[in-house]
């Protein structure tokens, strides 16, 4: 186990290497430039030239990749002389656009995004798990067919139109709960939490639909197994058959799922926090990219790439902590 | 028969489909006494698991409608309350099946899945609910037991994993044992082992066994009586002699003409049952086994195409569903299963 | 390693006409332990050594119980897999180390029919195009045209010709079964490997499949290497029978004598296991029950592998391990104690 986890995180470091690589390419050859860019309108080319000295992209491509990744383990000087500044470890580079190292920008918008994305995780999941346990035991009754129509409605919305049907019932036609810019927990906890509620229930309402599709069709294929029927031949309460030995097998596979879908939103709910104007990683990576503000999408790439893998390490072990069968080796 | 223990009197059991209803079984009559093996032999679509999980109440009510009459020991289980017959099952009937690995629960251990078990029916501590799962895998013949009690179904070989079944269907010492093809996914040398093991465990406990198989083998190997079940009905009844040295329905010839013989000459040609067994939604309106039937023509008038033959008895416990003249039977039964019935077998009477 | 202080005794006596030959054929799956670098820590043995032949119009049954090898056996012959270690001749050429592309013209002398007719043919391709693939693959035009020689395989093998555009799902189990028995006899082969042809269908759809196996034996001079775990079934089929324990062919001649005259304790035990459709003869038969499990070919026991199970295992079964031998005429054992009584 200890041997497959090390292993595992090797292929993990290998596989961010390669991507930055990737997404340092990629950049190399788009026709945008930083330095005209922060330049404005006053631009002389002495002073782009100068800028470009300064940020280090009149070097080499492979300098640059050099201090890139210098930058995340040493941390690293931007200009020189009086002008310079450090950018401490871990730096993920330096938005000129914004004047501020990328770690800090990231550091300010992913609590955000975590807090809304985990809040958004624990409604999807209760709600969608439980409402698929009840079409499955219900199949083809009214309530199944009620829930799996929803499920089809919800799932086939896109999120922005969720999002703004409840902005327009909630906030505008019903005023149930008014305009709330993110405030932090200890600022306010019901500031907090009315800023909050709404982009959950738009990010749960998605993935419940999605959720409680999968959890039906999971019980009903675990509720079909012959172990089940040895359960009832033994003489278990229905109760115990299904909640016990149905559930534990029903539910294996959401745990993939769910720590993938988690992973994803970490890195940004890019829609939902636009429609609420919520300051997270998703809204920096929507703005750094109509901003062209290549050091930021480099920074915020890596972060999201870092979620997707490491949840995928830690689905697998999940997985072998939950099913006795599964060997890691 | 003296008192059988269990009683299955004019089984049916429907399922309604899209395409209309299947009778899986469909007027099933039949009754085991304690001590005794009933083997119920068939091939697919016969009906012969549908009514052993009719008989232990694991059939859905709500998706199937199942009607007639099971008495197990006298107690009618069809009319019973839900939680009745919930409370009778793995306490005085218990059932084993075909694939004990995928009849065992992945996740929990053997242990686990035992003392369940037991702690259903026994209102003991766990200690002593795992003391007597323990003591039940030493009795079924598993080597170190308490180790076994720690290890999941797929750390054990087939063989093993079908004795952790035997050994769970045991537990509470069930009086009627209802054995789905138990030795179909084993290798023979292990099947030798878990037949023995079931007739030792018999003697032990006095228990009534139903063993559903198409394995004629292992039927002559455990069975006193015989129930052949094709398309959902029973066509052949009786003593294990009846139905391997006197039978009288073209299927049980056709079944019997099938099978390879070890201690036959190797140059005997197989006599196949020629087409495929029935579909159960488009049954034939005469005999259900006159499609694949070569003597219908020996019956004067069609009766075979118009008329469902009846269940009769040829003597108090041998009973045959065929239109055909009983003497003719015995006639083509002689021809066909030549030397096993020129000497009619008169020893037993 | 241990096979080849053997290599020079343990062969099966040439016979000259022998369409496919095999020789101390091994197979090996190796495993990967963990630590760091998933180095390979052992091997699957599931075939250690096997030699027999197959001559025309000859069915060579191989028998044993699950884990024995004959399925991997079947496939490495057929060069499915390719073998570790030893020597495969057909019609005396030497295909051993044949690559894939190499052996594309010799498929058509070859073919195999598989256990499952559920999953061996795709669904998606029609009865007709999965019967007449054989003729695509390798580039033949029949004279009459592909479809009117696949209709005539089909009715060959008892299948509605007028059937051509259905789907595999349309068709019970035996059929299918047939339309797999069809593909393997289109190109009119030489030899078939049947691997647990009959295993997934019923009783009277058994003998039905048989009973055809066995014609089209007669009609077109057909080898069959027919691997199954129920031995009345290869016992009626074979006319010779190879019995496999642990990767490793324990006994090998005549059907008849498999049963009758077994040289070795596991055939033996085998046999007797078998109970037979015949309550008088089962009443007073006696059984020889063995006890234990099969052990692992990740790390047989030395000397005889069956030693473990052996009711006549002796010191020297610990030690060396028995070739196989021919220890009565055209009848081979691989046993330090064979029965004496059967040892003419």
């Amino acid at each position: 186990m200890g041997a497959y986890i090390i292993r595992r995180l090797i292929a993990m470091a290998g596989m961010l290497v390669t991507l930055s690589v990737i997404v340092f390419l990629l950049f190399s050859v788009l026709p945008a430039d930083p330095a005209r860019l922060v330049c404005g309108k006053s631009c002389t080319p002495s002073i782009i030239k100068a800028i470009n000295h300064k940020f280090g992209y009149d070097q080499p491509l492979a300098v640059q990749y050099k201090e890139f990744v210098q930058g995340i383990f040493v941390g690293r000087t931007y200009g020189e002389g009086k002008a310079a500044f450090d950018c401490h470890v871990p730096c993920l580079g330096y938005s000129f656009l914004r004047n501020e190292d990328v770690t800090t920008l990231i550091k300010d918008t992913l609590p955000i995004t975590a807090q809304l994305a985990l809040g958004g995780f624990v409604l999807w999941i209760l709600v969608g798990v439980s409402i698929g346990i009840v079409a499955a035991l219900k199949r083809g009754k009214w309530q199944d067919r009620t829930i799996m129509g929803a499920a089809l409605v919800g799932y086939s919305f896109p999120s922005f139109f969720i999002a703004l049907l409840l902005i327009f019932f909630v906030q505008i036609k019903f005023a149930v709960l008014g305009f709330h810019s993110y405030t932090s927990f200890f600022d306010s906890p019901a500031e907090w939490f009315k800023a909050l509620v709404l982009p959950w229930i738009a990010v749960a309402m998605l993935y419940a639909a999605f959720y409680s599709r999968l959890t039906r069709n999971q019980m009903l294929e675990t509720l079909g197994e012959d172990y089940i029927r040895t359960a009832r031949a033994k003489g278990l309460r229905e109760r115990t058959v299904i909640g016990k030995h149905g559930l534990r097998a029903g539910l294996t596979p959401i745990v993939t799922a769910a720590g993938l879908d988690l992973a994803g939103l970490l890195g940004g709910a890019l829609i939902i926090e636009q429609v609420f104007a919520l300051p997270g990683l998703g809204r920096l990576s929507v703005d750094s990219v109509t901003t062209s503000d290549l050091p930021v999408i480099t920074g915020t790439v890596m972060v999201a790439a870092f979620f997707i893998i490491l949840a995928n390490l830690v689905v697998d072990l999940l997985y072998a902590v939950i099913d006795p069968r599964v060997r890691l080796a | 028969m003296s008192d059988p223990f269990l009683q299955v009197k004019d089984l049916r059991v429907q399922f309604p489909t899209e395409d209309g209803v299947v009778s899986a079984v469909d007027g099933v009559d039949f009754a085991v006494a304690k001590n005794k093996v009933l083997a119920i032999v068939g091939e697919s679509g016969s009906g012969k698991s549908v009514t052993s999980q009719a008989i232990m109440g694991l059939i859905n009510r709500k998706t199937a409608k199942v009607t007639g009459e099971i008495r197990l020991d006298g107690e009618e289980l069809l009319t019973a309350r839900p939680e009745q017959v919930r409370s009778l099952r793995g306490k005085r009937m218990a059932m084993i099946f075909q694939d004990p690995l995928s009849s065992l629960h992945p996740f929990y251990s053997i242990g686990k899945q035992l003392v369940e078990a037991v702690n259903v029916h026994q209102d003991v501590s766990r200690s002593a609910a795992m003391q007597q799962a323990r003591d039940m895998l030493d009795r079924v013949g598993i080597p170190n037991p308490d180790r076994r009690l720690k290890d999941y179904p797929h750390n054990l070989s087939g063989g093993m994993r079908q004795r952790v079944m035997i050994a769970m269907a045991l537990l509470n010492n069930p009086e009627l044992l209802i054995a789905d093809e138990p030795t179909t996914a084993l290798d023979v040398t292990v099947q030798a082992q878990i037949i023995n093991l079931l007739r030792d465990l018999q003697r032990e406990f006095g228990t009534a066994i139903i063993l559903i198989t198409h394995d004629l083998g292992v039927v002559a190997d455990m069975a006193d009586d015989v129930v052949v079940m094709y398309g959902g009905r029973v066509v052949e009844r009786g003593s294990i002699d009846d139905i391997y040295y006197r039978p009288e329905m073209p299927y049980t010839w056709g079944l019997l003409g099938s099978v390879p013989r070890m201690d036959a000459g190797r140059n005997e040609r197989l006599q196949p049952i020629p087409g495929q067994p029935p579909s159960l939604i488009r049954l034939p309106k005469g005999c259900v086994f006159r499609p694949r039937c070569a003597y219908h023509e020996l019956v004067p008038g069609n009766r075979c195409d118009t008329e469902r033959p009846d269940l009769l008895p040829v003597t108090p416990e041998h009973a045959v569903r065929c239109h055909l003249d009983p003497a003719q039977r015995r006639e083509i039964a002689a021809e066909r299963l030549g030397v096993a019935t020129a000497d009619p077998a008169m020893e037993d009477k | 390693m241990t096979a080849v202080d053997e290599s020079n005794t343990s062969v099966v006596a040439r016979r000259a006409d022998a369409l496919l030959r095999v020789e101390q054929v091994q197979k090996y799956f190796p495993i990967t332990g963990g630590g760091l670098l998933k180095r390979k820590v052992g091997d699957v043995k599931a075939v250690e050594s096997i030699s027999f032949d197959v001559v025309p119009g000859e069915t060579l049954g191989v028998v044993g119980e699950s884990g024995c090898g004959k399925s991997t056996a079947g496939r490495t012959v057929m060069k499915l897999l390719d073998p570790t270690g030893g020597k495969i001749e057909f019609e005396g050429r030497d295909i051993t180390h044949l690559s894939r592309k190499e052996m594309v013209p010799l498929r058509r002398e070859m073919q195999m029919i598989f256990q499952d007719p559920y999953s061996s043919l795709n669904p998606r391709h029609t009865v007709g195009s999965i019967i007449s693939a054989p003729f695509k693959v390798q580039g033949v035009k029949p004279t009459r045209g592909v479809q009117a020689e696949v209709q005539d395989l089909m009715a060959r093998v008892g299948l509605n010709p007028e059937h051509y555009n259905r789907y595999p799902n349309e068709f019970s189990g035996g059929q299918r079964q047939r339309i797999g028995i069809a593909r393997a006899i289109a190109l009119r082969p030489k030899l078939i490997v049947c691997d647990e042809p009959v295993s997934a269908l019923d009783v009277s759809i058994q003998a039905q499949v048989v009973n055809l196996l066995e014609d089209l034996q007669d009609e077109f001079r057909l080898a069959y290497i027919f691997i199954a775990h129920d031995l009345s079934v290869v016992r009626h089929i074979s006319d010779r029978i190879a019995v496999m324990y642990l990767g490793r062919i324990m006994e090998l001649a005549e059907s008849e004598r498999i049963y009758k005259a077994p040289l070795h304790p596991y055939t033996h035990a085998l046999t007797s296991a078998v109970p037979l459709p015949d309550p008088r003869a089962e009443r007073s038969r006696e059984r020889i029950l063995l006890h234990g499990d099969l052990p692992s070919p990740i790390n047989p026991p030395s000397g005889c592998v069956f030693r473990t199970r052996c009711p006549k295992a002796q010191d020297r079964c610990a030690q060396e391990i028995p070739v196989l031998r021919e220890l009565a005429p055209g009848h081979y054992g691989a046993c330090h104690f064979p029965e004496e009584r059967h040892l003419i």
